[in-house]
């Protein structure tokens, strides 16, 4: 099922046109320059790029967790109606592990080390739903058993430390997912777990969104493995979205040069290849952007228009897909394709 | 087959664990590398694939030398390598090399690349004069632009830094090179550009790679051989393509099938059950017996070794030759079946 990416009225999370900048002493950073997705009810969004892309920094702007020196200059983050980017600390702070969870790369940094299980999973249900600890704690052990979690009577009473790291990162999941969120962050969750501990949290992941029927946006820079378990895909490099669609159409008829040799230069399973496509060049450093479109200096099919200017617009596609890319320029069926200048 | 360039055989590397400050008591033994065999032919890669504590990196320091074995031998061209002479042992350091996962760590920060890449050939005793020509030579092999080597690492980017790495592995014109993880520490769009270095240079040169890694889908790209390894042990050898398609020990199928995109079919859908166990506490007999769902009492008690199941593979399981048969190899549970030990 594919619907139009830009139709924002059943959207849990509309973000439009963010941008986030970092004012630093050597100048400014443009790490989130003009990003725009949905997230409908119970669907996946993936972010996917590499680092610095832009999409960590895109999530904390989400949750308004931003590190000191960067500030939203533009755009608006519009989740349930509410724009988060005008919402007071205080309505943030109810926001936060209520109605959008988080769960991290490393989990053993995401738990506090000196407070048990328990009471981890616990206090977001004794804050948020004004909960006893007695039956907070009941209710734990069911989000254990929820997340897989052998013997949860037990564990509630374990320190982080005498978990393995799969249990751990499951029980951080039951944290972020204790009190019913209606989106969950998930940054990267399985980078620091092992192939096979990877995949079983990758399948969890997806059953506890059957069962309670939250929106995901999982942010990874795994296209192939990752990236298939999304219903769609928001490709970022230098701080922009430079394809998003329908994860089918993304992965087997991608429209950006960048995602398309991203697709190629990954090995995979069972193929035969005795070269991989490789990209030339590093990724950029979002300090010191090249004009035009940021992939430009690195991709094959440049035309002087790259070069120069603002980055290209969104070109929205029959599909219903949104890339930037001049060579989409032909194929915009829009009408107007999002604006590039800053506010 | 030929005579291999490297062969291992019955290698270990035990670890002793003591308790206690003052006066330290032998608890037990950490048996990273426990007994484990193969072959590396000459122009060939042969990977060694595991998943995080399965002791593949002890595998590599045991070969490069770096630390001395418990047990077993190493031979190059058919010569054991503890009976080597200290000058002869010079010269098994100059014919096998090291490229490491981190290359910001891997590189002097204080020296310049011309003197990174130079310093094995000054240790190895090559004249002043003939260091730099061989310094610039390798760094254009690598595609690094000339000059750099007047330039400090700080300069360049994580996949140039990994092509120094490379071009100090190769100053010395080793046989073989021992890759630990030469990408993972690299962004995504880099690798490609790595790997095709890697094979280019293998084609051009005739250098054997021992390459390892996780990634098994990378190790399919690059390998003619595989190892699987799992807690200190191989537990299944063979052709590469053959060891991906058609895996024959469980513990391969796992891997397998948790690095095919879901939606996807694996050749053998295998349940991924529980965590790999920490070395301290290996299981009984099989170490992959709490985690296979074919286990049978036997593999709690004895510990499979690996045998010819056809031509070109190994595999330390009880389920061949004999019950592989019996058993139809579709899902047995869900999966995602229950985790934790």
């Amino acid at each position: 099922m594919v619907q139009m990416p830009n139709d924002s009225r059943q959207a849990l999370l509309d973000v439009r046109d963010l941008r986030t900048y970092f004012y630093m002493r050597r100048g400014v950073v443009k790490a989130v320059n003009g990003v725009s997705f949905q997230v409908r009810p119970g669907e996946t969004l993936g972010l996917v790029g590499e680092s610095g892309s832009g999409k960590t920094i895109t999530c904390l702007s989400i949750l308004r967790l931003l590190p000191r020196g960067a500030r939203i200059v533009g755009g608006h983050i519009r989740f349930q109606g509410q724009d988060l980017t005008l919402a007071s600390d205080s309505a943030m702070e109810t926001m936060r592990g209520k109605q959008i969870g988080m769960v991290l790369q490393n989990a053993m940094a995401a738990l506090d080390p000196v407070f048990t299980i328990g009471t981890q999973v616990g206090e977001p249900l004794v804050v948020h739903e004004k909960l006893t600890w007695k039956t907070a704690l009941r209710r734990v052990v069911d989000l254990l058993t929820m997340v897989k979690i052998v013997s949860p009577e037990l564990r509630i009473h374990n320190y982080p430390h005498e978990l393995s790291g799969g249990m751990r990162q499951r029980a951080a999941s039951a944290a972020a997912i204790g009190c019913r969120p209606a989106l969950l962050i998930a940054d990267e969750p399985t980078t620091a777990l092992d192939v096979t501990t990877q995949r079983q949290y990758l399948d969890l992941l997806t059953e506890l969104q059957r069962a309670t029927g939250m929106a995901i946006i999982f942010v990874t820079h795994d296209i192939s493995l990752v990236g298939n378990m999304c219903d769609r895909l928001a490709v970022f490099y230098g701080g922009l979205v430079v394809e998003y669609g329908a994860k089918e159409q993304v992965l087997t008829h991608p429209s950006h040069p960048y995602t398309e040799a991203l697709l190629q230069s990954v090995p995979k399973l069972g193929e035969t290849r005795d070269r991989l496509r490789s990209i030339r060049g590093d990724p950029p450093d979002l300090g010191r952007l090249p004009g035009g479109c940021p992939f430009h200096p690195r991709c094959d099919m440049a035309l002087e228009v790259c070069r120069t200017g603002e980055p290209p617009p969104a070109f929205e596609l029959a599909d219903g897909r949104r890339t930037r890319c001049w060579l989409r320029e032909p194929d915009h069926v829009g009408a107007i394709a999002g604006s590039t200048r800053p506010r | 087959m030929s005579e291999p360039l490297l062969e291992v055989r019955d290698l270990a590397k035990h670890f002793p664990l003591t308790r206690g400050l003052l006066k330290s008591t032998l608890v037990g033994h950490v048996k990273a590398v426990d007994g484990i065999s193969f072959g590396v032919q000459a122009g060939e890669t042969f990977a060694i694939v595991g998943e995080s504590g399965c002791g593949k990196t002890t595998l590599a320091n045991l070969i490069l030398g770096l630390l001395p074995p418990t047990g077993g031998e190493i031979l190059l061209h058919g010569r054991l390598i503890s009976q080597l002479s200290a000058a002869e042992f010079m010269a098994y350091r100059r014919s096998v090399a090291a490229v490491f996962q981190d290359p910001y760590g891997a590189l002097n920060p204080r020296m310049r690349v011309g003197d990174i890449v130079a310093e094995p050939l000054e240790i190895h005793g090559y004249a002043r004069a003939r260091r730099q020509p061989r310094v610039r030579e390798v760094l254009r092999s690598v595609g690094l632009p000339d000059g750099s080597e007047r330039r400090f690492p700080h300069e360049f980017s994580g996949g140039q830094k990994q092509r120094i790495g490379i071009a100090r592995a190769l100053a010395l014109e080793p046989q073989l090179i021992v890759l630990d993880e030469p990408v993972s520490s690299l962004d995504v769009s880099i690798r490609s550009q790595i790997l095709n270095l890697l094979k280019d240079l293998q084609q051009e040169l005739g250098i054997s790679y021992l390459l390892i890694s996780h990634d098994l889908a990378t190790v399919e790209h690059m390998s003619d051989w595989i190892g699987v390894m799992y807690l200190g042990k191989l537990v299944e050898v063979g052709r590469a393509k053959e060891v991906c398609r058609q895996p024959k020990h469980p513990y391969t199928a796992t891997l397998v099938a948790a690095a095919t995109p879901p939606g996807q079919m694996a050749p053998w859908e295998m349940p991924i059950v529980g965590e790999v166990p920490t070395l301290l506490e290996t299981p009984s007999g099989c170490g992959f017996h709490p985690r296979c769902p074919y286990a049978m009492p036997v593999c709690k008690r004895v510990t499979p070794s690996l045998v010819a199941v056809e031509d070109h593979r190994r595999v330390a399981c009880h389920l061949y030759p004999d019950v592989i048969h019996q058993i139809r190899l579709t899902p047995l549970t869900s999966p995602s079946s229950p985790g934790g030990r």
